[in-house]
């Protein structure tokens, strides 16, 4: 049955758009998932819950992205069979497998994938790395702490001389239970939390979030609020791009690009601050709405930072493309082949660098993103350099978004008032970030409160494809590699 | 080539002037002063990220851009906390970062400074304790100086790094 049949026994679900649900028997989860793979759909996310008023009953939701829209399934389980492992999906979905793995860890409901090893709780015994051995293989363990200023995460290399052999990860350091965190927020503002699940994607995770609630609760967001919220995110897009452009440049040995892109960066997150009142905009979307409104004199200045933002980069892109020693480093290096990227369920913008045409601001657009479409930016080549490109590519195109949003900014007030939404209510939210879709499920509980909030990354997609685009390389090209991809631990750690 | 050197010659220097020191940051006077005199400006820091969202990650790199230039102060980020004085530390700690902090904590040498980093570094934050986080940076290691923020801005860093090796009268140490 091909995966459009079950579209036709599916309900909407509110919050992001085209976006509905059914629910399954143990058959159908699995026949389900299988009729969405053999369509090249994508599994964006996968969770479990249990109960509200019996937590000895379970279910596990798993959310796709097909050509129809975004599909979930939920398989509910009584008490009597919740114990019984849930049908894994991960020899459909290879990353499927970690979710799985986080999911009994939190909500102890098992599936039956046979890997079993702990994720995010570290105490229990030494972890089970899968060796490499042969003569001359040796490990090199890096982290949870490195050598730069980024996130805790553990590599476990098994390398021949300078070659990888085989990279294993090794995450939750940052696990700080956002989930459960979640149900002690009152729903109304569980927005703050949503931006710091990864605050360098404050912006996707909290319009995410507010997407799902507004749909829940039946809010109709204000006009001028939608177009501010695509402002934000772009220039949240723009910054990101404007920061790792530099860092992969450096790590390339050419330090230079670190200290032109950040002093771009920091001239453009000045003018943000000057326009929305913050640098990262890890307040700017409220419920309703924003918290800030743009004032013309500021939304001028904006445009004009912008436009010499996009000079800026045009300038340096000519020096990047002109210098031989970067091209010989991002060139043929960590490729992720399209053929991979498809059976890993890649996702974002490195997918994109590996022949991915997935972009939610074009294929599943929101509002406004309707009415600006952006020019959706694929290469097929899948290394270092085809990463650099798009995001290249995409840093213009968002200077020019952000131009059209602050020309065409429609009047009226930035907010509205937003209802609770009722005990029980259910909604997702859907959001192209700079790194990929990010996803929130939200269910209400009683009395304004939280029952349950699943915040979904694309790391989680994306932490396996560097497993497999490092091999072959050699390990100093691995930082290279690893910011070329630039993955959140925070966002998937939870 | 040329276009690289042109560009260098036509943006010129932009690097500000640093923030003054902030007192009130201070939050424990354990080093005597000498000592922190000994440690002036020639500082050697190390970050450690405890578990926090990585936006504090984003203002701490900004510190090094050119306008903020810590380089220039003589102060600079190094790769091993056995090289460092000063442990930057952003959080909160995660359960599973405890045991690693607290040994990156006892492989810096002594004398050590610790400055935390971000609201959830100073109090927990939005994220405060509960059976996967132990809360503020002060929890696990002894803390000298805290910068609130959400990301605090680069220049709260900044004056922060300096809080900590500025002597009880205000002035930097050092010098």
């Amino acid at each position: 049955m091909p995966a459009s049949k079950w579209w036709a026994r599916t309900h909407e679900v509110p919050g992001a758009p085209r976006a509905r649900g059914f629910a399954v028997t143990r058959e159908e989860w699995t026949q389900a998932a299988e009729d969405v793979a053999a369509a090249g759909g994508r599994l964006i996310s996968l969770w479990t819950a249990r109960g509200a008023d019996d937590p000895s009953s379970a279910a596990v939701y798993a959310a796709y992205w097909i050509e129809a829209g975004l599909l979930l399934t939920e398989l509910a389980m009584a008490p009597e069979e919740a114990d019984a492992p849930y049908p894994g999906l991960e020899t459909l979905f290879p990353s499927a497998s970690r979710m799985q793995r986080a999911a009994f860890e939190l909500y102890r409901v098992r599936s039956t994938d046979p890997d079993q090893r702990p994720w995010l709780h570290h105490a229990r015994a030494d972890y089970d790395f899968v060796r490499v051995e042969g003569e001359g293989v040796h490990e090199i363990a890096v982290g949870p702490v490195h050598a730069g200023t980024i996130e805790p995460g553990h590599f476990r290399f098994s390398v021949v001389g300078e070659k990888v052999l085989r990279l294993e990860e090794r995450f939750g350091y940052a696990h700080k239970g956002i989930e459960k965190r979640f149900t002690e927020l009152p729903i109304l503002e569980g927005n703050r939390l949503a931006a710091r699940v990864s605050g360098d994607s404050a912006v996707a995770f909290s319009w995410a979030y507010c997407q799902a609630l507004e749909g829940m609760a039946g809010c109709l967001v204000p006009y001028r609020a939608l177009w501010l919220r695509a402002l934000c995110l772009e220039l949240e897009r723009i910054a990101n791009h404007l920061g790792d452009l530099g860092a992969l440049g450096n790590d390339a040995g050419f330090a230079f690009a670190l200290a032109q892109f950040s002093r771009i960066k920091e001239e453009l997150l000045r003018e943000t601050e000057n326009a929305l009142g913050q640098r990262y905009l890890l307040a700017a979307i409220v419920p309703g709405g924003t918290r800030v409104d743009v004032s013309p004199q500021a939304a001028d200045a904006l445009a004009g930072r912008v436009a010499w933002v996009m000079g800026e980069v045009s300038e340096l892109r000519g020096i990047f493309d002109d210098h031989s020693g970067l091209r010989d480093r991002f060139t043929g290096a960590g490729i992720l082949s399209p053929t991979l990227a498809t059976r890993l369920g890649a996702l974002g913008l490195a997918a994109r660098a590996s022949g991915q045409s997935l972009d939610a601001r074009v294929d599943l657009p929101c509002k406004p993103y309707d009415e600006l479409p952006p020019v959706k930016v694929v290469r097929t080549e899948g290394d270092v350099a085809a990463r650099v490109a798009v995001r290249f590519d995409e840093l213009v195109e968002s200077c020019r978004l952000v131009r059209s949003i602050l020309a065409a900014l429609p009047a009226g007030p930035h907010v509205a008032a937003t209802r609770t939404p009722e005990s029980g209510a259910f909604g997702v939210g859907f959001i192209e970030g700079w790194r990929g879709p990010v996803f929130v499920a939200l269910e209400a509980g009683p009395g304004g409160s939280i029952r349950r909030c699943h915040p979904h990354d694309p790391s989680w997609q994306n932490w396996p494809a560097i497993e497999h685009a490092i091999l072959g390389n050699i390990v100093p090209d691995f930082p290279l590699i690893n910011k070329s991809f630039n993955l959140s631990y925070s966002g998937a750690d939870l | 080539m040329l276009k690289t050197l042109r560009k260098i010659a036509s943006v010129g220097l932009v690097s500000e002037p640093a923030p003054p020191a902030d007192p009130l940051l201070r939050i424990r006077s354990a080093l005597d002063e000498r000592i922190r005199a000994v440690l002036g400006r020639a500082l050697c820091i190390r970050h450690v990220d405890a578990g926090s969202c990585n936006g504090c990650e984003l203002e701490i790199q900004a510190v090094n851009n050119p306008l903020y230039n810590l380089e220039g102060l003589g102060i600079r980020f190094v790769a091993s906390p056995r090289h460092a004085d000063l442990l930057l530390v952003t959080g909160p700690v995660s359960v599973n970062m405890e045991a690693v902090l607290r040994r990156v904590y006892d492989a810096t040498p002594d004398p050590k400074l610790v400055v935390a980093i971000g609201d959830c570094g100073c109090t927990g934050g939005i994220f405060g304790e509960s059976g996967a986080s132990r809360g503020r940076i002060a929890n696990i290691i002894p803390v000298d100086v805290t910068v609130p923020g959400c990301p605090p801005s680069p220049i709260r860093i900044l004056a922060g790094i300096l809080t900590a090796i500025t002597n009880a009268r205000g002035a930097a140490t050092g010098e």
